[in-house]
């Protein structure tokens, strides 16, 4: 299973380098026990504001799709990027599918665990749009503020 | 209406080179139908029981008589000649070939037109009044917001993979043609005290297995926060709905399992921490797009037309297909007209693609070249001067779509059923035709009354039973079909949900039912009540008895 990050804004494969991971509850029942975790696994129905002030302590942040069709995990990253601050890497895990990439990217993943094997086509399908109409944590400019920006150059 | 700038169109045309892609992987072998089941129904691209079907979005059931053409043209190249207008004002093709499909969506593109949302667990295409822009109740186009929610809506990277699908109705006028009340959120655009128009928030309506009438979470709402509350209202489902049973995931069970009052302190708490962040937009986007449905360029007319009153009186078969199909318009001299897709006998919502061709030259001639579709499985001509009716009249009677029966009993919204559908239990299309044959006399129609009859062919309701004044579901026992009857249901301002009378009938019994609550009802009514008015006032026994005593 290749690990696909960005390099600029490139999906390349990675090294998977070394680290250390800890549930969240587990990790809460006792933080002793896990000070050597740079990894935090939430799952989907963990409650990712009771442990908002600790996470500047993981390096990696990782959500699950325990299928593509469950997309909790899409909330719960652009929670961990606008309203939490986080500022590492949060990373993608379980069925994670080319044509789900984007919409991940745009809430804010940046590691993916890609479920497939054809890393090229992954990496293309990131390419498929060149606009979005809404605002997300990628901070790609909206379709509004584009026309706006058109409107004001003419 | 809205047309597309460069943005919209790449968009579009990225999506039809997205699926030309997918589509190849999958005939090549490299994507399994399993794999490929969730790519397709991204693109309203379904498999029926003897075909694929696809879902085409009619945006809040605007066309204009282009669009209707390249419908048409849809449906003799690549179909059987016709297409099926939906209850979400869209239209499905039964028969394409798959390897037709991104041809299909390439051909759409060049009018704008996608089939972008209109299946999946993401957020349909919004659906709107009928009469939008043309209106005498509403306070102004709904369709502006049905637009600023569209293109929020559209591959919104963090509500694609919700619980279950999800769909939003916009009304601006008190009578509800959009049925706000069943939806997954119903707005309701309203005025406040102060004169301010702004949207009633209604969430957790729905019919399917488990129908509710929608709670409002909120009386209003400042129109310039729609998006962000709408964004708050689908992180907390997206995040809280249930996953665990495909038939609790749906947003009315959580709304109905927390309480309204609690779900609503969710999304309000949700809101306040995204509500000033560039969820909302720009004024200056918001005129842009208000700009696109500014009203069309009318004639200062007299409100009478003696052109008309001269044909009115003189022909009486023109004089009912008046009452029954035309409203009132908000400009003086215009009418709306209602185009029946329910001929006596039918299927109701077909429509053939020479039918298409006649509705878009009459569009593009009379009606300042605007189409509508309703959820009831008609169309309309929403801006036709009233000098023009009679020459309009003659030309749908003559492509057999002036059946006078808008709102009448054999106006029926029926289901695809077991004609089509993998779902269904039951057929829904032949009760419709028998029931609409019983009733065949049209005077006999009118004088009944208003009279919403919904058929559904299993309990997924896509026949909105719940919500018709008599509502037949079709049920399987041990291989046979049955149906039975609700009572009472209406998907108007008056939303409520029917309820069941008895034990199933057979298909011949459902339709002598039919008849016998009819003629119970007009021995029983008093002044102009209609048949809902009558079963509100007596209730649900006299109603039972008469159903079932003789039989």
């Amino acid at each position: 299973m290749p690990l696909l990050k960005f390099s600029g804004s490139e999906l390349a494969p990675a090294l998977e380098e070394p680290i250390q991971e800890v549930a969240l509850d587990d990790w809460r029942d006792n933080p002793q026990a896990h000070a050597e975790a740079t990894a935090l696994i939430a799952s989907n129905d963990a409650r990712l504001e009771d442990v908002a002030g600790d996470l500047s302590g993981f390096s990696v942040i990782i959500l699950e799709f325990p299928t593509f069709k469950d997309g909790r995990a899409y909330s719960q990253a652009r929670l961990l990027r606008e309203r939490f601050g986080f500022a590492g890497e949060i990373r993608a895990r379980g069925e994670v599918l080319r044509d789900q990439i984007m919409f991940m990217a745009r809430c804010g993943f940046t590691a993916f665990e890609f479920a497939g094997e054809d890393t090229i086509g992954a990496t293309a399908a990131l390419a498929e749009f060149t606009f979005a109409y809404q605002t997300a944590a990628d901070r790609i400019e909206p379709v509004w503020r584009r026309r706006l920006d058109r409107a004001a150059a003419a | 209406m809205y047309r597309y700038d460069e943005f919209d169109a790449t968009l579009v045309a990225e999506r039809v080179s997205q699926f030309r892609g997918q589509v190849a992987r999958r005939l090549s072998g490299e994507l399994s139908e399993e794999e490929f089941k969730p790519l397709r129904l991204m693109n309203g691209l379904y498999l029926q029981l003897h075909a694929y079907m696809l879902r085409v979005a009619v945006p809040y059931g605007t066309l204009s008589s282009r669009q209707m053409r390249k419908l048409a043209h849809v449906a003799r190249k690549y179909d059987k000649g016709y297409g099926h207008f939906t209850t979400r004002q869209n239209i499905q093709y039964n028969w394409p070939a798959l390897v037709d499909v991104p041809d299909i969506l390439d051909d759409l593109a060049e009018v704008e037109m996608h089939a972008i949302q209109t299946s999946g667990n993401c957020i349909r295409n919004v659906t709107s009044d009928q009469y939008a822009g043309a209106a005498a109740d509403e306070i102004e186009d709904p369709r502006i917001w049905c637009e600023v929610i569209r293109q929020w809506s559209t591959f919104h990277p963090e509500f694609t993979f919700l619980p279950r699908k999800f769909k939003i109705a916009v009304t601006a006028a008190d009578n509800d043609r959009a049925a706000v009340r069943v939806h997954d959120i119903g707005l309701r655009l309203h005025k406040n005290d102060a004169g301010e128009a702004g949207f009633e928030v209604i969430v957790g309506g729905g019919l399917g297995r488990t129908p509710y009438i929608g709670h409002t979470i909120r009386e209003f709402l400042p129109k310039k926060h729609l998006l962000s509350y709408l964004e708050a209202v689908l992180r907390v489902y997206n995040l809280e709905g249930r996953r665990d049973n495909l038939y609790k995931a749906r947003i009315k069970i959580l709304v109905n399992a927390e309480g309204a009052t609690k779900f609503a302190d969710l999304v309000e708490a949700e809101w306040a921490a995204i509500r000033k962040s560039e969820i909302d937009l720009p004024s200056e986007e918001i005129e842009r797009i208000r700009a696109y449905f500014a009203a069309p360029a009318f004639e200062k007319r007299p409100e009478e037309s003696a052109a008309l009153e001269e044909k009115r009186k003189a022909d009486p078969v023109f004089a009912r297909w008046l009452r029954m199909s035309t409203v009132q318009h908000k400009t003086p001299g215009y009418a709306i007209v209602n185009v029946s897709l329910k001929p006596i006998g039918g299927i109701p919502g077909d429509i053939s693609d020479v039918q298409m061709e006649a509705v878009a030259d009459l569009a593009e001639e009379y009606s300042l070249d605007e189409i509508r579709a309703t959820h009831e499985q008609n169309l309309v001509l929403p801006h036709v001067k009233k000098d023009d009716l009679y020459a309009v009249w003659k030309a749908l009677e003559a492509q057999e779509l002036a059946t006078p029966n808008i709102g009448l009993v054999s106006d029926i919204i029926a289901c695809p059923g077991l004609d089509y559908c993998t779902l269904a239990n039951t057929r829904s299309i032949p009760i419709a035709q028998r029931i609409s044959e019983r009733f065949a006399d049209l005077g006999g129609q009118e004088e009944i009354g208003e009279l919403k009859i919904k058929i559904s062919g299993c309990i997924n309701a896509c026949g909105h039973h719940h919500v018709g004044h008599i509502g037949i579901l079709g049920v399987d026992k041990k291989g046979e079909e049955f149906y039975q009857i609700t009572l009472g249901g209406s998907g108007a301002e008056d939303a409520s949900i029917g309820e069941i009378v008895g034990r199933g009938l057979s298909s011949g019994d459902a339709v002598d039912a039919v008849e016998k609550l009819v003629h119970f009802y007009r021995g029983n009514r008093q002044d102009n009540e209609r048949f809902l008015d009558t079963y509100r006032r007596l209730g649900a026994d006299p109603f039972k008895e008469a159903l079932y005593a003789a039989a």
